[in-house]
């Protein structure tokens, strides 16, 4: 690898440009007209600007980020997360292009792209999925059959639903028969293909994902997060190890996820996203991640491992670093993520300047953030404004000097939700673990 | 008659449809009420409606579909 371009912005370019650095490789951003001044442009060796402020028109036209590689003779692409990053079409583009792609090859992403091939693959490699249909179902004689065995109350989801949209409760034979015909003339109407298939109701679940990596002879695991704190689908706060889950569903977690990585060949850093079902003590894949994960520092916390560099070890085609029994987990960590956001106004995007700025520091503190001081957050992407990651010996500890490190934080010119998150993590439920994915929602809706 | 200019409170990139393949909220010489939506700001992935704030009729709009806005720029003007 001589030269890396990086197809992203914000902090996970900045992360990428720190993990190139340190290998003495040389780095080129890409950048909208929006993004000239920011941080990621500033920080890399070259910036080449590849369209007007509108991600479809920049960070997303595969042709753009094709073309700023060959001007400035990169021989590499990180995509970081969102954006292109899980395109298997991009993913072709660039191998094809004779240059090296950040990730995991284009098959694998396109296998973990499709719910269902995806749900397909684990049940292959012996991961448990929700008992459910296999695939869609046809009638409602199998829909009660399915419904029977997995136990009510189940879900009848739109097979081309998703987002949680196409979703009908149903909790007993009954209301089977009456409703599995209503469910699949509205999937035909919403989304002009009327199959659905049938899930057995999770409830009280938490989001808990395993952190793999693979490069094509070994796969190993780094341990699990806890990313049950979530808005609208969106993780607000991770930690991990997972608090309250038992040491045998962990490992048994780990190994199931080490094994879909072996079966698809994994190359590069991914993620196994599972619930956890705490009342069976049972989990089931839901889907995994063929990138670098947003919360992925909490994991660098505690195994010391830097996965950012990792990748870009492994796609220069040299082994991983370290081997399964390197892996050695120690302390606590966690992530918030701090976002530019109103919590006051159904947190409206708060972009604008940041006329202050200044982050928290002191021992075992990290943050990670696209933006410094007098730059301008702008209103055309996400509002992540930074991620804030603290260490401890034990979860009272970090807690301790996440509030801390929350009540240091100075910010003005644009409204964030840093008190929000101490709010948060000052709830009972947070404070003793015994959190699932509805959690924040209800408790905003009482509080 | 008195002029009403419709501002936006955020910054954003300024829509006229709900979707790119559906038609215009609002044209001039339309009325409208008060709580009709009249266009869309996109901010962070989110979408706010632009709502009329008052019964009248479009005269005319100060940005077109697509372009950059910011606080308080003015979208339209509606004769009450």
């Amino acid at each position: 690898m001589k030269k890396l371009l990086i197809a992203n912005r914000g902090e996970i370019a900045v992360r990428i440009i720190r993990a190139a650095k340190e290998l003495g490789i040389p780095t080129v951003a890409v950048c909208s007209e929006a993004d000239r001044e920011s941080l990621h442009a500033r920080m890399a060796d070259e910036v080449v600007e590849i369209g007007p402020a509108s991600a479809a028109k920049s960070y997303l036209l595969v042709e753009a980020v094709l073309d700023a590689a060959r001007a400035s003779g990169a021989d590499a692409i990180h995509p970081g997360y969102g954006f292109l990053s899980e395109r298997a079409s991009f993913a072709q583009a660039v191998v094809e292009a004779g240059m090296i792609w950040v990730g995991p090859d284009a098959a694998s992403i396109s296998v973990m792209g499709d719910k269902a091939e995806a749900i397909r693959a684990a049940r292959r490699a012996g991961v448990p999925t929700i008992p459910g249909s296999d695939g869609p179902v046809v009638d409602v004689e199998e829909a009660l059959r399915v419904a029977e065995k997995a136990g009510y109350p189940v879900a009848v989801k739109a097979a081309a639903g998703g987002g949680g949209k196409g979703i009908r409760i149903v909790e007993s034979a009954d209301m089977m028969r009456e409703q599995l015909p209503i469910a699949q003339a509205e999937a035909r109407a919403a989304f002009g293909n009327g199959d659905v298939y049938i899930e057995r109701m999770v409830l009280g679940a938490k989001h808990i994902e395993v952190q793999v990596f693979g490069d094509g002879v070994n796969y190993v695991h780094l341990g699990e997060r806890e990313c049950s704190v979530q808005r609208r689908r969106q993780k607000l706060i991770e930690e991990t190890p997972a608090p309250l889950l038992p040491s045998d569903v962990r490992d048994a977690m780990c190994s199931a996820s080490v094994g879909l990585a072996e079966a698809v060949g994994y190359r590069g850093a991914g993620t196994v996203e599972f619930l956890y079902e705490p009342q069976r003590n049972e989990f089931y894949f839901i889907e995994m991640n063929t990138r670098i994960q947003v919360e992925h520092p909490i994991t660098e916390a505690v195994t010391g491992i830097d996965l950012v560099l990792e990748q870009l070890l492994v796609a220069s085609g040299k082994p991983m670093s370290f081997t399964q029994k390197d892996v050695q987990s120690r302390g606590h960590a966690i992530e918030v993520r701090l976002n530019a956001e109103n919590p006051d106004m159904q947190f409206m995007p708060s972009p604008g300047l940041l006329e202050t700025f200044t982050m928290p520091s002191g021992p075992f503190v990290r943050t990670d953030s696209g933006f410094i001081a007098g730059d301008t957050v702008p209103p055309f992407y996400d509002s992540l404004l930074a991620k804030i990651i603290v260490w401890g010996r034990n979860r009272d500890e970090a807690i301790a000097r996440m509030v801390r490190s929350l009540r240091e934080l100075e910010v003005s010119g644009v409204v964030t939700t840093a008190a929000f998150l101490e709010r948060v993590i000052n709830t009972p439920e947070f404070r003793s673990g015994e959190y699932d994915t509805v959690f924040l929602e209800t408790w905003q809706a009482t509080a | 008659m008195a002029q009403h200019e419709v501002r936006t409170p955020i910054p954003g990139v300024f829509y006229r449809r709900p979707a790119p393949d559906q038609p215009e909220y609002v044209v001039v010489g339309e009325s409208v009420t008060a709580g009709q939506t009249i266009g869309l700001v996109e901010v962070m992935k989110q979408y706010a409606e632009i709502k009329a704030g008052v019964d009248g009729t479009i005269v005319s709009f100060h940005v077109e579909g697509d372009d950059i806005i910011g606080p308080g720029d003015v979208i339209a003007i509606i004769e009450v």
